[in-house]
Order: C-alpha cells, then sequence, then structure tokens
C-alpha cells in the first residue's frame, strides 16, 4: 500500500518540476555554505595538529631555559651523564620564497620514540639524515619554496606544512646558531638519578601542551567562519521552508483524499519522511559537492588569512575525512528536519477532512508577528544579558547572534507600520489597493525578507569592518613605515662599512634588531630602537607617559603592542618581566594590526645588552628628499646587495597591503554568496505567491487594470519591499560593524580599531539589493503580464 | 445486515448554543441496497456520510459495519475499513491532480491490493473515458472528472459506496447521466449505495428514499 501512496505524494513534483528545483536549490545551497566552511575549518585544523603533533613532542614534557635562551651543548651532555634521558631539539626561522619556513633539527639517535618525530622519520633515513650536509624533509609544497636547499631535500607526504625537519647539526649549521631550543623529556627515567636543580639550575621542566596552541590561537577565526557559514545556512534553510511548507498544504486536498481512501495519518506522515528523508539526500549530495568546490576555490585566500593574522600554516589542497562527507549528509538531513517539522507537525494533527487552504496558510504567519515580535525582544534580552554578565568571545558572538536575530523577528512588524502609513499617505484608488494588497502579501514574503535583511546587515556590518580596518591600517602603515629603505645586509662584518656609506648619503640609519622570544608564556619579538626624533614623530601610540621616547632612550622601559597589553592586562608603568629574567616598566602601548604576536620595544643598547645573539643585519634607512632610487643603486654596487635585501617603502607597503586584502577574501566571498542566496529566497518566494495571486488579482483586473499595469505593480512591490528592508538593514549593519570591530575584534585579535562610516558603500549595496529584487521580481511580472485573460477569467467560473 | 447506524447524534459549536444536526438517526442497509438521502442543504446529510465513512467522531450512537462497530474503532482501523470496504464520492471530486485518470482510477484499488482484478480498458470505456486515460484532472470537465471519481470508487469492489451530492456540481443532463452511471455500476458490483442528493427526481431512481431535516431520519 505505501507504493500507491508514496506515488501520489511524489508526483506532486513531477507536477510541479520549479517547486521541486528550488527545494532542492534551496537545500543544495544552505548545504554548500556550510559543509564548505566546516571543509575549510577542517583542512585548518588538519593543519595545526600535524603541526603541533611535530612541534610539541606528541605530548613530551620538555627541558627548556627559563629565560628563554639557547641551551648549551656541555648541559646536555652534564644530562645525559648523570642519566637523564634527554634528547636535543633546534628550532628556528629560515627566510623562504613567500616568508618564512620552521627549521626543526633532532638528534636521530635519542629522540623517544613517542614522539611525532620519530615516526615521521623512517629509520632507514637516519644514515643519509645525519651529519654537517645531511639529508632535509619536507612536505612537497614547503621544499618547492627552498630552492637553495633543492640537492639537500627531500619530499616528505605527510609532514606539516611549513616545517623542515633536519639532523640537528644541519640545523644548526641553516640557522647558524649554536646550542639546542630545548629537549626532549624521556616518558620513563632512570629513578636513581641527580636531581634537576643540581645539574641545571637554569633549566625547568615544561609540561607537554594540554591543547593545540595554535587551534586556540586560531578558534576565533573558524568561529567567524562558522558564524557566517551559519548565517547562510539559515538564509537557505528560509527557501527550504518556504517550498516544503508551501507543498505540503497545496497537497492537503491529496491527503484528504487519502485519508478518504483509507491511507491512516500515521502512514502519510511517514511517506512525507521518507520523501523529505530523499529531498535531504538528492539536495545534501549537490550541497556538499558545491561545497567542496567553494571550499578548495576559498582555502588559499583562508591559508593567506590564516598566516597573516596569526604565523600559521595551513595545507592549500583539501584532503577531507569521510567524516566530513557524513556531515553534510547530516547537517542537510537537519536543515531539512527544522524547515518541515511544523508542516509535519500540522499533518499529523490534522483531521480527515480538513480543507485546503494554501492562502490561509500564507496568511496564517500573519498571525505570528505578535509571536515574532514577542521573540524578538527575547533574544534582544539574551544579547544585553550576554554583554552585560558574559565576558570573552563567546558572548560576544551571543550579543551579535541576538541581536541579529531580534532585528530579523522584528522586521515584518516593522515593515507592516510602514507599509500602514504609505497607505494612509495614498490617496488614489490603485495606490490604496497597491499598500494594502502589499501588507497582505507581507506574511508570505516576510521569511524571504527577514534572510534579506540579514545578508544585508551582514554585508554592512562586515564591509563596514573591512573597510575600517583598511583605512586604519593604511593610516598605520604609512606611520610605522619610517623609513624611505629597507636594507638586510648579508654579513654582519659588513656593518661598519654599511654605515659609514650611510653617512653622508642618509638622515637615519635605524636598525631593526630583534629577537624571538618567549615573553608572558606566549610567543612575542623584542625589537631595538635607537634615539632618533622620527619614532617620536610617527610612532603610533595609543598611550603613553609623558616624555616617553626619551623615557627609552635613557633605558627606563619598553613599550608593548596593544595586543601584548590586552593579553596580560598591562598599563602603563606596570612591571614588564623579560626574558632572561629582568623587568622594565611599561612606558607606552601601540597599535599593531595584523601581527599575530606580543611585540616589544627597548632602547637598541638594552636589547644588544641582555640578548647578544640578537639578528643585526636589518636596517631601515631615511632618505633625503625622496633620492630613494639612486640610494638603491648606490647601496646595490656598492654592496653587491641582491635584490631580495633591498626594498624601498612603497614596495614593503603594497606588499602588506596585498596581503590585508586577501587576509579579507573570503569574507568578502561569503558576504557575496549570502546575498546571492538570500536574493533567490525572494526571487521563489515570489514565484511561489504569484502561482497564488490570482484570486487577488482577478477582481482588480476585471475592475479595469491592464495585465500590464498589474505586472508593473507587481514588480514595484519587490523594490518597495527590498528598499524598505536595506533601510531598515543599514543601522542593523552599522550596530553590527560597531559590535564587531570594539567588542568581537578586541577578544578575537587582541586590538580594537576606530570605526569610520561609507557611504559610498552603502549606496552601492542599495542598488546592488534593489537590483537583486528586481532581477527577483521581473519574471513574476512579466508572467502576470503576459498571462492568458483566460486564467483570470476562469477565477470566477469556480465560484459557486 | 452490511450496515446498521442506531441513536445517532452529533452536534456543532454555533455562535450562541450547540447546533444539533443529527439527533438520533438510525437506518440500515443490506448489500445490494440503493438508498437515497435526501434534505435541504445543512441538513446533515454530508455529516452523516463522513461519521459512516469514520472521517467524522459522533457524539452518541453506532455504526455497525459488517457487526463491527466504527465508533469504537481506532484511526488505524477506520482507514482500513475505508481502504477495503467503504469508498466515497465527493461532491468536489477530490481527484489527485498530478496523477493521471489511468493512475486516478486504478489509485484505490492498489491500496486495497486489488488492482490486479481492475479490467481498466472495460472501466474506462463504461465510464466514457477511453479516449481521455492520460489525461490530468485538470485537463477535463467537471461531468468527466466525476465520472473518473465514480470509476475509482467502483474499481475497489467496495461493500458500501457513500456518494455525498455526487452530482451536485453538475449541470442537469450530465447530472443525470453520471447518477445513471452510478446506479448502474453499483448494481452490477453488487455494493450497497447510500447516495446523498437534494434532487427528489434522481432520488426516485433508488430503491428506498430516507429524508433528513431537523436531525430526524424518515422514511
Amino acid at each position: 500500500m505505501t507504493g500507491p501512496v508514496l506515488a501520489a505524494l511524489l508526483s506532486h513534483w513531477r507536477r510541479r518540476p520549479f517547486q521541486l528545483a528550488t527545494l532542492l536549490l534551496g537545500l543544495s545551497l544552505a548545504t554548500a555554505l556550510w559543509s564548505g566552511v566546516q571543509a575549510i575549518n577542517a583542512e585548518a585544523r588538519k593543519s595545526y595538529a600535524e603541526a603541533a603533533g611535530i612541534l610539541g613532542g606528541g605530548g613530551l614534557s620538555e627541558l627548556v631555559r627559563t629565560d628563554g635562551g639557547m641551551i648549551p651543548v656541555k648541559t646536555f651532555a652534564t644530562l645525559r651523564r648523570a642519566g637523564w634521558l634527554v634528547s636535543p631539539l633546534v628550532d628556528g626561522w629560515l627566510s623562504a620564497d613567500g616568508g618564512r619556513v620552521r627549521i626543526l633539527g633532532m638528534d636521530p639517535f635519542t629522540v623517544p620514540q613517542d614522539t611525532s618525530i620519530a615516526a615521521t622519520v623512517e629509520p632507514s633515513l637516519y644514515p643519509e639524515l645525519v651529519g654537517k650536509n645531511g639529508v632535509l624533509l619536507a612536505s612537497p609544497a614547503t621544499a618547492a619554496r627552498l630552492p637553495d636547499l633543492e640537492d639537500r631535500l627531500r619530499a616528505i607526504e605527510d609532514l606539516a606544512p611549513n616545517i623542515v625537519l633536519a639532523d640537528i647539526t644541519s640545523a644548526q649549521e641553516l640557522l647558524d646558531i649554536a646550542g639546542f631550543s630545548r629537549m626532549f623529556l624521556a616518558p620513563v627515567q632512570p629513578l636513581l638519578r641527580p636531581d634537576l636543580a643540581s645539574l641545571a639550575p637554569e633549566l625547568a621542566i615544561k609540561p607537554p601542551a594540554t591543547a593545540n596552541d595554535l587551534g586556540r590561537l586560531t578558534d576565533s577565526f573558524h568561529l567567524n567562519l562558522t558564524a557566517f557559514g551559519l548565517l547562510s545556512f539559515a538564509v537557505g534553510l528560509a527557501i527550504v521552508h518556504g517550498s516544503v511548507g508551501l507543498a505540503f498544504e497545496q497537497r492537503r486536498p491529496v491527503l484528504r483524499t487519502l485519508r478518504a481512501l483509507g491511507v491512516s495519518a500515521r502512514r502519510i506522515v511517514l511517506c512525507l519522511v521518507f520523501e523529505l528523508l530523499t529531498l535531504a539526500l538528492v539536495g545534501g549530495a549537490l550541497g556538499i559537492i558545491v561545497g567542496y568546490v567553494m571550499a578548495a576555490a576559498l582555502l588559499p585566500d583562508v591559508a593567506a588569512t590564516l598566516r597573516g593574522l596569526y604565523g600559521a600554516t595551513v595545507n592549500n589542497a583539501l584532503t577531507l575525512s569521510p567524516l566530513w562527507w557524513l556531515g553534510g549528509v547530516g547537517i542537510a538531513c537537519i536543515g531539512t528536519a527544522a524547515a518541515a517539522a511544523n508542516g509535519l507537525w500540522r499533518i499529523a494533527r490534522m483531521p480527515p477532512l480538513s480543507p485546503a487552504r494554501p492562502r490561509a496558510w500564507i496568511m496564517a504567519s500573519g498571525h505570528a508577528m505578535r509571536w515574532q515580535a514577542a521573540g524578538a525582544a527575547v533574544c534582544l534580552a539574551a544579547a544585553i544579558c550576554a554583554v552585560t554578565f558574559g565576558g570573552g568571545l563567546v558572548s560576544g558572538f551571543v550579543l551579535v547572534g541576538g541581536f541579529l536575530a531580534a532585528a530579523a523577528l522584528f522586521l515584518p512588524t516593522v515593515l507592516s507600520s510602514l507599509i500602514a502609513v504609505a497607505a494612509r499617505w495614498s490617496s488614489g484608488p490603485i495606490g490604496q489597493w497597491f499598500w494594502a494588497d502589499t501588507r497582505q502579501q507581507l506574511p508570505g514574503l516576510s521569511l524571504a525578507l527577514m534572510a534579506l535583511l540579514l545578508a544585508l546587515a551582514a554585508n554592512v556590518g562586515v564591509g563596514t569592518m573591512v573597510a575600517s580596518f583598511r583605512a586604519t591600517f593604511s593610516g598605520w602603515l604609512d606611520q610605522r613605515l619610517v623609513s624611505d629603505l629597507y636594507v638586510t645586509v648579508e654579513d654582519e662584518a659588513d656593518i661598519p662599512a654599511f654605515m659609514a656609506f650611510l653617512e653622508d648619503k642618509s638622515d637615519a640609519v635605524l636598525p631593526i634588531w630583534h629577537v624571538d622570544a618567549e615573553v608572558m608564556g606566549a610567543p612575542a619579538e623584542i625589537y631595538g630602537v635607537v634615539d632618533h626624533p622620527v619614532y617620536a614623530a610617527n610612532w603610533p601610540l595609543l598611550s603613553a607617559l609623558p616624555d616617553t621616547w626619551n623615557r627609552i632612550a635613557a633605558g627606563r622601559g619598553a613599550l608593548v603592542n596593544e595586543q601584548l597589553a590586552r593579553r596580560e592586562g598591562l598599563s602603563l608603568e606596570d612591571r614588564l618581566p623579560l626574558p632572561g629574567g629582568w623587568t622594565t616598566a611599561v612606558v607606552g602601548i601601540y597599535s599593531d594590526y595584523g601581527n599575530p604576536l606580543g611585540q616589544v620595544v627597548l632602547p637598541i643598547e638594552t636589547l644588544t645588552r641582555h640578548y647578544p645573539d640578537v639578528d643585526r643585519s636589518d636596517f631601515g634607512i631615511v632618505v633625503p628628499e625622496q633620492n630613494s632610487e639612486a640610494l638603491m643603486a648606490a647601496l646595490t654596487e656598492e654592496f653587491g646587495l641582491p635584490a631580495d635585501r633591498i626594498t624601498d617603502q612603497g614596495a614593503v607597503k603594497e606588499f602588506s597591503q596585498s596581503i590585508f586584502e586577501r587576509t579579507f577574501a573570503v569574507t568578502g566571498a561569503l558576504n557575496v554568496l549570502t546575498l546571492a542566496v538570500a536574493g533567490v529566497a525572494i526571487l521563489t518566494n515570489l514565484l511561489t505567491l504569484a502561482s497564488m495571486r490570482l484570486p487577488q488579482l482577478a477582481p482588480v483586473w476585471a475592475l479595469g487594470l491592464t495585465r500590464t499595469t498589474l505586472g508593473r505593480l507587481e514588480f514595484t512591490r519587490a523594490l518597495v519591499l527590498a528598499a524598505l528592508t536595506f533601510t531598515l538593514a543599514l543601522p542593523v549593519g552599522l550596530v553590527l560593524a560597531w559590535m564587531l570591530l570594539a567588542i568581537i575584534n578586541v577578544e578575537a585579535f587582541g586590538w580594537r580599531l576606530p570605526m569610520h562610516l561609507f557611504p559610498l558603500d552603502w549606496a552601492r549595496l542599495g542598488a546592488l539589493s534593489l537590483g537583486a529584487a528586481g532581477l527577483a521580481g521581473i519574471w513574476p511580472a512579466y508572467r502576470l503580464a503576459r498571462r492568458p485573460p483566460a486564467d483570470l477569467a476562469r477565477v470566477f467560473s469556480h465560484e459557486r | 445486515m452490511l450496515l446498521d447506524v442506531h441513536g445517532l447524534r452529533k452536534a456543532f459549536p454555533g455562535s450562541e448554543r450547540q447546533i444539533t444536526v443529527l439527533d438520533g438517526v438510525s437506518l440500515s442497509l443490506d448489500a445490494g441496497d440503493v438508498v437515497a438521502l435526501t434534505g435541504e442543504s445543512g441538513s446533515g446529510k454530508s455529516t452523516l456520510l463522513h461519521i459512516i465513512a469514520g472521517l467524522e467522531p459522533t457524539d452518541d450512537g453506532s455504526v455497525l459495519f459488517d457487526g463491527e462497530d466504527i465508533c469504537l474503532m481506532d484511526d488505524g482501523g477506520r482507514a482500513a475499513l475505508r481502504r477495503n470496504s467503504i469508498s466515497i464520492v465527493f461532491q468536489q471530486f477530490n481527484l489527485i491532480p498530478s496523477l493521471n485518470v489511468r493512475q486516478n482510477l486504478v489509485f484505490h484499488a492498489r491500496l486495497a491490493g486489488r488492482a490486479a482484478s481492475v479490467d481498466l480498458p472495460a472501466l474506462a470505456t463504461s465510464l466514457g473515458l477511453a479516449d481521455h486515460l492520460e489525461k490530468f484532472p485538470e485537463d477535463l470537465s467537471g461531468g468527466e472528472q466525476q465520472r473518473v471519481a465514480i470509476g475509482r470508487a467502483v474499481a475497489s469492489e467496495p461493500k458500501l459506496v457513500l456518494a455525498d451530492e455526487p452530482t451536485g456540481n453538475l449541470d442537469e443532463d450530465t447530472g443525470q447521466a453520471v447518477y445513471d452511471l452510478l446506479l448502474a455500476l453499483a448494481r452490477r458490483t453488487g455494493a450497497a449505495l447510500l447516495i446523498a442528493t437534494h434532487s427528489m427526481r434522481l432520488a426516485g431512481a433508488a430503491d428506498r428514499r430516507m429524508h433528513l431535516s431537523h436531525g430526524k431520519l424518515t422514511e
């Protein structure tokens, strides 16, 4: 018996292929955007896990120097002789094409077998690995970035990106360092061994990381992407909800007939569930394919973002697990269930003789307006509670989510009031009918308009954030890039000659020397500056003690960047503990956009005194009267500097800005996709409504309005509703932008940006939304204008 | 006895007080009986048929079909009864719009598991629908749609056919033709037929006539 029932139910779709296409489109778009974002997140997390496995020693404790410095070889020998089972590790960065790669040097003969490194390197490779010119191991992509080491590199597919694995001697040679960065501690140690404090008091045992630091650091970014995916998913579900609900309602006569013919309500519901499941599987499968393509297209930009914002390296190619595919199908099923639950519930409780009232079903949602307004108030209250009583990134997202949900739920009520006002102002009969009819259409379109509001508000909000960031970043770059030329000398022995050469050719030569170190438990950079007025004139200080630069020059304090200050709660005059066991006062806090790390600025003498191993090869040169090109040529000739060691300010700025643009490319792409889905939602709703509009339009036609006029009015209605929605979305988007800049950004990245307004961008978005609504409205309007008069006349012949 | 309705009561809530449409209605039908049920609009004819079909609950009384009380059956039991033993012909036809004539005709028989015994060409010819089998309901006139509905009802070989104003939407000639067809098919299959109509002329062709007025049924 189930066969004929299913055949009867499914035949609905055969007769309405457009409705089926709409439903599948909504489902696949929702699934695609969600699973695409999840694919990106999964790939990034996989890369973090691989990197953490290699870098973190697979859960082993480590010995490190308490002052963050290198461990001498002698200390290692002392510990081994005393019975400590330790294995040395060298860890540092090497310049490569497109950035830096991490060099990890290990001792194959002592490395504990529990580490990821040991698992990565086949024992048969050991003989080739050891020695000064031993083999270097890297992933194929990383190997390709090191053409100078081509002869020594061997590609290993499974190795984490951006890491080169080497024998400890090779690593020391490549990084030009002596000693070890840290030492692995074997999990099982001899019981009777001397105390660590008696052998090497400068060392401490660092327990294995309990969580993946990189993963934790980048969680905010992925949470951001997930929020966007969720928003797009919700917008897509608006289409599904509309299509499924209408299909249920249109089939009420069939359901009633089936009940009259002896099919139980339970069997009907089961058949409908089966039908929905099939549709979810088909739509989900299509969505997963589209999601995969989308993720593959966006991943390079996401990788650039993660590298730019957090210094995290992510594979550029997608390798997804079966779990992701299953997740995509699962979310399609959950989405379909969520969109259809209400309709199914109503059918399960439907009396056998319930009449079919598709129009009434559409209008019934109008009664929900009051409840929606109440829901909006609850969401707003939740948002306010989150920001008042909560804290952290999750509270920030609850605030944003609650605010957006409240705005969307409140939209129909506000639109209805605006239309009522317009109706009062209009005097002509056509105008009065137009507004009254528009108000009557509102419930049927409200879900699509809510989706449009969310998409537009997200667009305004994120667009304002990115544009504010761009404007601030650009100004900040101008301040921060005080030098006209940036030079890296090849040999530190050349420095005296270099300085002498520049003495009368430049206004200032500013060393850009720094060490990578751990400050207050997290990776950081410590820079040195000379005493020069150019810093006082340009450095972007957010807050500072009076006479800051003199205090710095006198060695009476340090500057810290905003992210370090926010992370550690540092204020002016606080004491800042630094590697090597010394402290200094915070005399200023400066903005440092886009830097994932904490940063400290000290006088150059203090830097070199405390950290004599500092890399001294980088300099900035202030050139008089825009004479950069001539000086570049002279420096190249005099010191034989290759092109990659001398750059002018313009090139650095261009490079930084290109990284910035790439960083936000993914956000822009998701923005456009969400808007496109909202446009499709409006189109499908308008087309759906158009199929049921004849009973409302036929009397007006009979009273003398031409079909063309009716078509024009339908088109105008779509534009008016889109324009009103855009007008309401604008303030919502601006509040969202403020939340992103003042709350989410601070929690996620550690810096706060000033908000700028860009009315031209809004005008462009307004035109775009009108264009989308126009495109969505033109087809139903055209169909109405071309409708045969007999169709309209038939409305009256059905009257009894 | 095929159908024994006894003491049926049914009231609907009105704006001020309950409106009683069936007030202790009793009737009985044997296999092959053709009974016309007349009454004014709103007299409760449809309600009575709906209760007999198990589509609506009753306030009081019993409806014994083949000795079993429909009022005591659960939803599944009533659905099985309609599937296997009772067919309904509605005034509004209630065809499945997305199935063509051929599929609509055999639909009920398929639900009842009796599709194999349906002689579709003969049925279609007797209904005058042989040339319309591939058409969809929206392509047919009202009379043609009602003929499909009648064909669907009798093709499932029910013991009882309930017809609720089957000619109410048709002009006089078409209505007469449809009515004649319904009677002929019911007599041919041996099914009992309870037909609600307010046309006294059509009712005259039935074996018995019953009149429903003010909730009371009189013969």
